[in-house]
């Protein structure tokens, strides 16, 4: 009996050290193709990397014919119509997740949240595809003449060309809004399984002491959950960040840097799927793979910071 | 019984693999350019039901097939624009053209019907440089008397993926611009001095429709399914002309084949009365020389060229391409007697 029984746990334990060994070998495969990712970006961009140097950063000059590319427009685009989505998308998420938790009869909050999660599983070419047909022509008739209008009326604000040129929907904005549309079932869904997590006994509490339900959202539910909505936030970054195909077909694809969010922009993402098939120079190559480089740098950084800011939230908070 | 089983499914396996080996050698795998897939396809379909030898062509774009080409791993490569002499030359590459094509002027201005608008080379130049801004100019307005041209913003819609559309379009431009020639060039994809990129012909097509003031360029196929409106464009010997398969011909009949090393012939401002001006045709890319065990391939390939030649023309003009003329037909030919080798020998269909 004793003996069987040692025999077993003899057993139990080399699964466990296999297990475990499989599963540290899983984890460092991660590491592994992350980083032989990023030399083998590096080799391939090392042609373009020597070329060009610090200038590839800091010209918007995109010349295929004449060899000459810069990387700044597709930089500035990838950015802009991220800070765009951002903006939209956030203040809408964390909205819709404290109306599903918060106020909503439950059978509604169900529907509700299974039809944003249903607009998460919409390929991003149909994205695109709508954007281009329906989303575009709708935005240069309806949405950018009024837009602009307003805010080339209001003195001060009118000095800013952030609305200046014609609208026509193939556009920076059109591209912002339709990335915020993308990321926001992400960022809502995860905002609302942060705040289910919320236990009920702190937020009865809170309301047994009287709170009215603003309150107790903002001093109990979303001071609980920062950690998670911050979270969610930068999943949704992340996926607007690199987003390729929607955004091909709205933003217009021209290697410029212009203040009006109605003239056309380009994105990294969104070049690198342009020009990526017909570049046959070894200069023009490198250089596209750079370009995805730096994509992979900023997603990068953006983790790093992420992080960072997530403890100073959390120290701050007091909850960690 | 059990043994007899077991000789009948040897004997199946046996021939299975026979007939995997045949079929082997009666497949030809082909990829490049995106212009010509349509019709590439149709050909390798009908081909396939006549005589059971696969072709199969990828759409990957010119570049990737001149690639592919270069590095032997398909057997013919297709690509719009051609490859210089030396350039052939250099990669051991024979290049003959198989289809002609039009790239087309499409407008969406309110009140203007397809056919209706006239440019002019330097017009067309001046809209895409960003120089005329509005369908009102007075340069606009003078090339189309009795048209009402409204007072509207003019969208330019280019291509913003590289190909051979693009290729061709700057081309044109290139040849009849001098400052386009000196600011811009001649390439798949270019620095556009203006307007929007979208993605394919259906992507500027699509956003042409959509965007009102708009200008862009399709092939001719593109702009008739679309029922967009097209333009005329003044050719060379100054006549306006419409573009129509009539017209794609008559520039690729005004060319001299003949004299050009590698079949190397842009058929863009081509002169003749009739001749569209900026047609051109696509080009297939085979190498040189091919090793012996590879001359059922050759041999495969060049009997479909010749068949697609022989017989293709209704199929290619179903689909609005141009088929080769027959005295070019003649040349390629020749061309391929003269150029290609298998096993160091010469080959014929």
């Amino acid at each position: 009996m004793t003996r069987s029984l040692r025999g077993r746990t003899g057993g139990a334990q080399r699964a466990d050290a296999l297990f475990r060994a499989l599963a540290a070998g899983c984890a460092v495969l991660i590491l592994a193709v992350m980083a032989a990712f990023f030399v083998r970006l590096v080799l391939s961009a090392e042609l373009s990397i020597r070329h060009f140097g610090w200038k590839f950063f800091a010209t918007t000059n995109w010349d295929p014919n004449a060899l000459e590319f810069g990387a700044l427009s597709s930089i500035y685009g990838t950015l802009a119509s991220t800070v765009i989505a951002m903006a939209i998308a956030t203040p809408l998420s964390l909205a819709i997740a404290l109306f599903l938790t918060e106020m909503a009869h439950p059978a509604v909050a169900k529907v509700a949240g299974n039809a944003i999660e249903l607009l998460a599983a919409i390929p991003s070419i149909i994205f695109g595809m709508w954007g281009l047909f329906v989303f575009a022509p709708f935005m240069a008739a309806h949405v950018e003449p009024v837009l602009a209008k307003t805010w080339n009326a209001v003195p001060l604000l009118n000095l800013i060309p952030l609305f200046r040129g014609t609208p026509r929907g193939i556009d920076l904005l059109t591209s912002g809004v339709i990335l915020a549309l993308m990321v926001l079932p992400f960022i809502s869904s995860v905002m609302r399984d942060v705040f289910l997590m919320v236990p009920a006994v702190v937020k009865e509490s809170a309301y047994g002491m009287g709170a009215t339900t603003w309150e107790v959202t903002r001093r109990v539910t979303v001071r609980y959950g920062v950690y998670g909505l911050v979270g969610a936030c930068f999943l949704g970054l992340g996926r607007a960040i690199g987003e390729t195909m929607a955004v091909t077909f709205v933003i217009g694809n021209s290697h410029r840097i212009s203040a009006s969010l109605l003239d056309p922009a380009t994105s990294i993402a969104s070049t690198l799927a342009n020009e990526f098939a017909e570049a046959s120079d070894p200069l023009y190559l490198s250089s596209l793979v750079q370009l995805g480089l730096v994509l992979f740098l900023i997603a990068f950084a953006l983790q790093v910071v992420a992080h960072l800011w997530l403890k100073r939230v959390a120290k701050s908070m007091g909850t960690l | 019984m059990l043994k007899r089983l077991g000789v009948a499914a040897a004997g199946a396996a046996a021939l299975c693999l026979c007939g995997a080996a045949a079929a082997q050698g009666k497949m030809v795998n082909g990829a490049g350019a995106s212009f010509p897939f349509p019709i590439y396809s149709k050909w390798a379909h009908k081909y396939n039901g006549l005589t059971g030898v696969k072709v199969n062509y990828q759409s990957i774009g010119s570049g990737g097939g001149i690639n592919a080409i270069k590095n032997k791993t398909v057997d013919f490569a297709g690509s719009d624009a051609p490859l210089t002499k030396d350039e052939l030359d250099k990669a051991g590459l024979v290049q003959f053209p198989m289809v002609i094509g039009g790239v087309t002027l499409v407008v969406n201005v309110p009140g203007v019907q397809p056919g209706e608008m006239k440019l002019t080379p330097s017009l067309l130049a001046d809209i895409f440089l960003g120089k005329i801004t509005k369908w009102n100019d007075v340069n606009l307005a003078a090339a189309n008397p009795g048209l009402k041209l409204p007072d509207l913003g003019i969208s330019v819609v280019h291509r913003s993926d590289g190909s051979g559309t693009t290729w061709l379009f700057t081309n044109y431009l290139d040849r009849v611009s001098v400052e386009w020639h000196t600011k811009v060039g001649c390439e798949k994809s270019v620095k556009w001095p203006a307007g929007i990129g979208a993605k394919g012909n259906e992507g500027v097509a699509a956003n042409v429709k959509t965007i009102r003031g708009a200008i862009g360029y399709v092939e001719y196929a593109y702009a008739l399914e679309n029922k967009m409106c097209y333009t005329q464009m003044r050719n060379r010997n100054g006549n306006f002309v419409q573009p129509t398969i009539e017209a794609f011909i008559a520039a690729a009949a005004n060319a001299d084949w003949k004299s050009a090393p590698g079949f190397y012939m842009v058929l863009t401002d081509q002169p003749g009365a009739q001749s569209w001006p900026i047609t051109g045709a696509s080009f297939i890319l085979m190498q040189k020389e091919r090793a012996a065990k590879d001359l059922e391939t050759v041999q495969s390939a060049l009997k479909f060229f010749d068949w697609c030649f022989a017989h293709g023309a209704d199929m290619a003009k179903e689909l609005h391409y141009v088929p080769m003329p027959e005295n070019v037909v003649e040349i390629v030919k020749a061309y391929w007697a003269n150029e290609l080798t298998v096993g160091g020998a010469k080959v014929t269909p």
